[in-house]
């Protein structure tokens, strides 16, 4: 039996762990299901797992937060052999990789024959990502993550959970419908057909909605469109993964060897390669750049070249220039000051920030949260939102919680279960207890508080009946409660009407109130983060924060 | 430069002509139409939709049933048996819906979700009458997955043989409700194509009437903006009770929600009492549960006697024939 070719065998692992990836992020999503009993509310899948196989998570992790959060310990699996074999990680397994190898075999007018070996000849541009590994760890010393702004899994997840499937949602239940409505029979059942088949695999039990949703979509679209041009350019310019697994593979054993006397200066193998890490003969081979496509082993129409164990050629490591290094050191040394000297979450509250339940404090959130979306992905009231500019320039893409979109339900804690760093600490729908008595429980996780606009109130401004803030109330006691008053209305006659009331040692700022006021456009209960559990100093009333 | 020029001849001119003429006049028709098309769009105009689902009265029977036992399942059938049988309500081949409280992301010992047990109970009691299919749905308060699930009765449902039906903003309907308060609202279309319809709400506490029981159930057969109700609530519930009018209502009184409701959520809100109440008056059922459990009078539920105006029953409870049973 012949051994299947290398890249064959590349190929096949490319698209094993694509679709692995695409489908645990579908199942970030409660789907709820007719045969499970009342309480399997968790995620049949561990919908994370990718982020715990990646070293630049944890090590951003590790540096911002002095320890490992669960799971992350797995990235070990992806790091050391790594140091032995060199980036097989980029090559073989990364799913937004593999997009980027897929849209790269497209032929564009700048890849053309000559034109193409030439762009696949290493460049000294490619030590960008390096400079940007070195300014995103030194930023994690400081205590931040934002190392996700470009972390490749934290992108994937982020732009293609948040935009591509909830657009490309969009798109099939608008052609669904229009098969379903259709005037004839036979287009109906097939619509039908399809519409069950796509259910299964697809498409979302309602439409999610995202906010900045299109500026992620065009990032990604953006980012693609480059390989248009360059090969890859993602992974060899701006990846700090793909750097990071370069500088630990600087001393791995398995190597590219040319043999000078079989090479003919075709320059074939630079037709499909990859990394850009000049595999051709001549010039020496840049390891730390190399994904071990084995596309240029394959090409070779004299054999010349070939992967062995202890290699014993010259290579290239990453070759840094000093002054970029001290300028990526600056960079991340000052970006965190720079960032923390504007007003944000120590000096100036945005009360709108509405985190999470189970999020850490400010502080330590923001060095824990890589701005993956995994939370907002999962929460079945589609509630947690990419933040603009509600936790400052540092917390781009932090979720925020907006409760007309959607409220924190009461018995639900998915977000917590999916958050892959810790940022919004693991807790159990027994220790969130929404239902129960808030007052008296030793420990709440409260995310705000709710306040009334009296002056758009029903029962408050116009001598109208509501109460349908109480009724959505999920404590009990309820957080509402009510006083039966004496009106006159506008035609002078005299009405009884039930106005609310907020009792703040009982409000968890859930925002169902908010989400349900009738006052459609600008509600006239709304939630605001003072009060939020995780915060001490973020607090109203003296007795209220336990635990 | 003689090569530059195009010798055209006078065919070939003519048949550019007509071409350009063509697609000038095609272009012309079509603005033409369309222009004729031009009016202010405005939402889909209600539907005017079949209503009441009710069955003839029999002076023998009984026209309400209050069971009280251990078993949830066996006080449900108790109860069907006493007005006189599933066979009375239900005939070979309906179309069945069934109406339960799936409204909260609540387990049903919190009781703020009917009983599945006695949801389940009532699909296989329609299901050996006969009847082709058995819905069994509502729509929720909360995330519609989480309510269906948690509230176990999805899972009880199906498991009989109930077509358990999540509902999706494509099954709304724009429906005429030709009441004196309501009038376009969007419906849940399963409840305008069936025979027949038996409301199983759960007896719960609510701070704007004091009590939420069967005729507040049908606030889950719509969709829009329904939290306005509330703002005439009791105009409203006549209205929805006038346009449904249920083949059979049971209510389940097995636990009740006695504060805090309708979520409710803390167990000490809880009250065990083991009881179903069924019946084909809904307007003397209410009564009766809101005066049995609540004290509250006729007085302070000014919606009964609305009701009553309208025909759809009578709130005095104590004069309607009724069989009262412990198992």
């Amino acid at each position: 039996m012949r051994f299947p070719k290398p890249t064959k065998l590349r190929t096949l692992s490319q698209i094993v762990f694509f679709f692995l990836f695409l489908f645990l992020l579908l199942r970030t999503e409660f789907r709820g299901s007719l045969t499970a009993s009342a309480s399997e509310t968790r995620l049949a899948y561990p919908v994370s797992l990718f982020f715990q196989f990646d070293p630049l998570v944890a090590i951003s992790n590790a540096l911002s937060s002095h320890s490992l959060y669960r799971g992350l310990l797995w990235s070990l699996v992806v790091l050391i052999p790594t140091m032995f074999l060199g980036r097989f990680f980029c090559g073989w397994i990364c799913p937004l990789g593999s997009i980027h190898h897929f849209f790269s075999s497209f032929k564009s007018e700048s890849k053309r024959g000559k034109q193409l070996i030439d762009s696949n000849r290493y460049k000294r541009w490619q030590t960008t990502k390096y400079y940007l590994l070195i300014a995103s760890l030194v930023a994690a010393v400081f205590g931040t993550g934002i190392v996700g702004w470009l972390d490749p899994f934290s992108l994937l997840v982020r732009s293609v959970g948040l935009s591509i499937l909830p657009a490309t949602n969009y798109s099939l239940q608008a052609a669904l419908g229009v098969l379903e409505r259709s005037r004839y029979a036979s287009v109906q059942t097939l619509g039908s057909i399809l519409h069950f088949i796509l259910g299964a695999l697809l498409l979302s039990f309602k439409q999610p909605h995202f906010r900045l949703g299109i500026w992620l979509g065009l990032i990604f679209v953006f980012l693609v469109a480059l390989n248009f041009r360059i090969t890859r350019f993602w992974c060899r310019a701006l990846c700090p993964l793909g750097a990071l697994l370069g500088v630990v593979s600087r001393w791995s054993v398995l190597g590219l060897v040319k043999n000078p006397e079989h090479c003919n200066d075709c320059n074939r193998c630079l037709l499909r390669c990859q990394g850009g890490d000049d595999p051709v003969g001549g010039v020496p081979w840049h390891q730390p750049e190399c994904h071990l496509c084995m596309n240029c082993v394959d090409e070779c129409p004299e054999h010349g070249l070939r992967f062995q164990f202890f290699p014993g050629q010259k290579t290239v490591g990453t070759s840094l220039q000093r002054r970029k290094v001290l300028t990526g050191l600056a960079a991340g040394a000052a970006v965190v000051p720079l960032m923390r000297s504007t007003p944000g979450f120590a000096t100036e509250r945005n009360e709108r920030l509405l985190r999470p339940p189970g999020a850490l404090d400010e502080q330590y959130f923001l060095a824990r949260c890589i701005r993956c979306g995994e939370c907002m992905k999962v929460c079945p009231n589609n509630a947690l939102h990419p933040a603009f500019s509600e936790a400052g320039i540092e917390g781009l893409w932090t979720p925020v919680l907006v409760p007309r979109i959607g409220y924190c339900e009461s018995s639900c804690v998915l977000c917590s279960q999916v958050c892959p760093t810790g940022a919004i600490w693991e807790i159990t729908e027994k220790e969130k207890g929404w239902s129960g008595d808030v007052a008296h429980a030793d420990k709440t996780f409260r995310l705000g508080t709710a306040f009334y606009d009296r002056g758009r109130c029903l029962p408050w401004a116009m001598a109208t009946e509501c109460i349908v803030c109480e009724e959505w109330c999920p404590t009990s006691p309820k957080a509402i409660h009510l006083q039966t008053v004496d009106l006159i209305d506008a035609a002078g006659n005299s009405k009884q009407v039930k106005q609310p009331y907020l009792d703040p040692s009982r409000c968890v700022g859930c925002g169902a109130c908010e989400y349900a006021c009738p006052v459609q456009d600008r509600p006239a209960v709304y939630v605001t983060s003072v009060g939020e559990s995780r915060s001490r100093t973020n607090q109203i009333l003296l007795n209220r924060r336990k635990g | 430069m003689q090569s530059d020029l195009i010798h055209l001849s006078r065919r070939d001119a003519l048949i550019k002509l007509l071409r350009v003429a063509g697609a000038g006049a095609g272009a012309a028709g079509l603005g033409l139409w369309l222009s004729e098309h031009s009016w202010r769009p405005e939402p889909a105009l209600a539907m005017a939709a079949k209503r009441g689902h009710t069955i003839a009265a029999d002076l023998k029977l009984p026209e309400m049933a209050i069971i009280t036992g251990d078993d949830p399942a066996q006080l449900a059938r108790e109860a069907i048996e006493e007005l006189g049988g599933i066979r009375r309500f239900i005939a070979r081949g309906d179309i069945v819906l069934v109406k339960p409280n799936i409204g909260w992301d609540r387990t049903p010992e919190q009781a703020a979700n009917t009983n599945p047990d006695v949801v389940a109970e009532i699909v296989r009691q329609c299901s050996n009458a006969g009847a082709k299919r058995v819905i069994v749905t509502d729509v929720s308060c909360n995330d519609p997955r989480r309510c269906f699930q948690r509230s176990g009765i999805a899972e009880a449902a199906q498991r009989v043989g109930a077509e358990v039906v999540l509902p999706d903003p494509a099954m709304f309907k724009e429906v005429d409700l030709q009441g004196e308060t309501l009038r376009a609202w969007p419906v849940l279309d399963l409840f305008l194509n069936v025979d027949k319809v038996i409301n199983v709400p759960i007896a719960k506490h609510h701070s704007l009437t004091g009590t939420t029981l069967g005729m507040k159930n049908w606030y889950g057969m719509l969709g829009g903006p329904r939290h306005q109700l509330h703002q005439k609530i009791h105009e409203s519930l006549v209205d929805l009770a006038d346009f449904v009018r249920p083949t059979l209502t049971i209510i389940d009184c097995y636990r009740i929600l006695v504060r805090n409701g309708p979520t409710g959520g803390n167990l000490q809100d809880v009250l065990l009492k083991k009881t179903l109440v069924a019946g084909t008056d809904p307007v003397a059922l209410d009564a009766y549960v809101a005066k049995a459990y609540w004290n509250l009078e006729v007085a302070s539920l000014p919606y009964l006697r609305m009701a009553a105006n309208r025909g759809l029953g009578t709130y005095e409870f104590e004069k309607v024939r009724t069989q009262i049973k412990t198992l």
